[in-house]
């Protein structure tokens, strides 16, 4: 019966294994395929079904009509996402504590509103947002620059640092920021030496959330740039002409999700290490 | 000293409406109150964490309204069994000591100090989710005893503790509170024993407000009211309709409770009060058993009698079924008499 049992829950483990690493394999195949390779038919493995060939990962890295150098546009994106995640985590983190934790009141408009506004910035659609950001960052002068697009990212990032962390303050119990306040903490003590170090998982949570819907944005990416600066879902859209490079995609795919895989994995360790757990009894 | 000038608060769940009490350093206050008599508030009020509306908290004559909790220098143990769960036990306990600047050698030295005498040497690394609900309260103890805080607030530190945890720590307690001999314990509870065993006084409220204040001994024997005679009583004292007749007061059915009747007029209406030990097996009054129920190694039986209703407290587990009928002896000196108000008006007839 164990043994029975054991084997079907492997099985099916590997049977969703496959089926959650199949497309970046497919992918990782693809990108040292040619174009005879990519057209022929389904072709999985390098030197018994194709000849394997680097050039999709060198024109990655050529400028010109062989390619698109994706360095820039890679830097651009990590500065944007990394500087808007962490100054939005920080804001957010701030907002969702004050939220939490003091009563807000001016005329009808009482800490649930305020939540609601928070939240109901991601309930727009994106395209009612691009006018309103375009004319503004034009006003300033931020349009196509590094700056603008932080600016607009840390309006975006900035509801979902203080979501999830509003709901993540809920479940500390404020008895322990007054039991700090007793020991002898001012309240941003409390904040800083007891609330914020209990934080961890939801910080880590909110901030795996902004670096995501950071990294991946395309849309506003797209509508608040030009040519000066370019993020990395745009760049990939360059890549595209009349024959459709599936092999600088794939490379360019892989490339693009490595840093947030890279993220993924150092969190679960230091997940599963019990370094964030909570123990609020 | 500690005095409480009319104090009163509007926010809380519980206001308090006027109170006015003084605690003198060394003693321990046990305030004794049903849920949501307005104890925790009153804790609350006093270390800052809820506001007042009115009146004054002094300490040695300064006044504490004004300075913020941090500095009101006072320690609690709240219900909940509440440490800083990123902090193992020895880091809890310093933790307090570091906020007011004590260098980190001496800290640890007396933190070790109080962690032993909770009886946690042991388990100084351990975090606080690592340790059971008794030792997580012992840490929270010992980190409210290490300040050697002016004012020591324990709000009801056994009630989330198993029967065994909290026998345990009971007895523990007037050994541990009394390190802190210069500071004033207010300590509150829902359990009477529990606040006569450990108070040198008792508090005790009611609706937001201070109904008694005194000796526990002197409480428990003459009450002032029968709020107080029923908080103070576990089980609770019975109260049966009576009359005064002929200078004593009777019960509805005729049958004298030989208890002079307070200088009240015959045919006044008055209230009796039955402490569950004033009943005993083998009698004159014919009484039906309602519920039984075990305390510890004790019977609670619920009787019904022919002037009301009454609870008997018996020694060791007897098996009685509801409706069984047996007859019961009436102890007139664990009898009170209450006038209709309530005000205790008991008088002994020799």
């Amino acid at each position: 019966m164990n043994r029975t049992y054991l084997i079907v829950k492997y099985l099916f483990l590997l049977a969703w294994s496959t089926f959650v690493v199949f497309p970046f394999l497919w992918a990782l195949s693809t990108s040292f395929k040619d174009a005879n390779a990519v057209t022929s038919g389904a072709r999985y493995i390098p030197w018994l079904e194709f000849e394997p060939s680097t050039q999709g990962w060198k024109s990655l890295f050529t400028s010109g009509s062989q390619g698109i150098n994706i360095v820039t546009p890679f830097l651009n994106s990590a500065t944007v996402t990394l500087t808007a995640s962490a100054i939005s985590l920080v804001l957010g983190t701030l907002a969702a504590y004050g939220l939490s934790r003091y009563q807000f009141r001016a005329g009808f408009v009482k800490n649930s509103d305020i939540t609601f506004f928070f939240i109901s910035q991601r309930i727009m659609p994106p395209i009612v947002l691009a006018i309103p950001f375009f004319l503004m960052l034009r006003e300033i002068g931020a349009l196509d620059t590094i700056l603008g697009l932080v600016i607009v990212y840390i309006a975006l990032l900035l509801p979902i640092a203080v979501w999830v962390m509003i709901d993540f303050f809920g479940s500390i119990p404020k008895e322990l920021d007054e039991m700090a306040m007793i020991d002898g903490c001012t309240p941003a003590g409390a904040f800083l030496r007891v609330i914020l170090p209990n934080s961890l998982a939801g910080l880590v949570v909110a901030g795996m959330f902004c670096l995501i819907f950071g990294w991946n944005d395309f849309f506003f990416a797209f509508t608040l740039t030009f040519t000066k600066t370019q993020l990395l879902p745009v760049a990939i859209v360059s890549l595209n002409s009349s024959v459709t490079p599936w092999w600088s995609l794939s490379a360019f795919a892989l490339i693009s999700v490595t840093p947030l895989a890279l993220v993924a994995i150092l969190v679960e360790r230091f997940m599963s290490r019990g370094s964030l757990s909570g123990a609020i009894r | 000293m500690l005095t409480l000038e009319n104090l009163s608060t509007a926010d809380a769940k519980r206001p308090l409406a006027g109170l006015n009490a003084s605690f003198e350093a060394g003693r321990i206050y046990t305030i004794l109150g049903r849920t949501g008599a307005g104890k925790t508030e009153l804790l609350r009020t006093l270390i800052g964490l809820d506001p007042i509306r009115s009146g004054a908290i002094r300490l040695d004559g300064a006044d504490l309204l004004h300075r913020p909790v941090r500095a009101r220098q006072m320690a609690m143990v709240y219900q909940q069994f509440i440490n800083y769960p990123h902090l193992n036990a020895l880091q809890n306990v310093i933790f307090p000591l570091r906020r007011q600047n004590v260098d980190k050698a001496t800290a640890v030295a007396r933190a070790r100090e109080a962690l032993a005498l909770v009886g946690l040497s042991d388990f100084e690394t351990r975090m606080p989710s690592e340790l059971s609900g008794g030792q997580q309260q012992r840490v929270a103890l010992a980190r409210a005893i290490v300040k050697n805080a002016r004012i020591l607030l324990m709000d009801e530190p056994l009630a989330n503790l198993d029967y065994k945890l909290r026998e345990q720590l009971r007895e523990e307690f007037p050994r541990l509170l009394h390190k802190n001999v210069d500071g004033v314990i207010l300590y509150t509870t829902t359990e009477p024993g529990e606040a006569m065993q450990l108070g040198d006084e008792m508090v005790v409220m009611h609706d937001g407000k201070i109904i008694a204040h005194g000796d526990p001994g002197d409480l428990f024997d003459n009450p002032p009211n029968v709020e107080v005679a029923q908080l103070i009583s576990d089980p609770p004292i019975s109260v049966c309709d009576g009359r005064i007749f002929g200078g004593m007061a009777c019960f509805t059915d005729g049958s004298p409770a030989r208890l002079a009747g307070g200088g009240l007029h015959d045919g006044t209406a008055v209230r009796i009060g039955i402490r569950p030990d004033a009943l005993a097996i083998g009698g004159d009054i014919a009484a039906r058993v309602t519920l039984a129920e075990f305390s510890g190694s004790d019977t609670i039986l619920h009787l019904q009698l022919p002037f009301g209703q009454a609870a008997m407290l018996l020694d060791g587990i007897h098996e009685f079924q509801p409706g069984h009928g047996l007859d019961v002896a009436l102890d007139a000196q664990s009898l009170l008499l209450f006038s209709q108000e309530g005000a205790n008006i008991t008088g002994r007839i020799g």
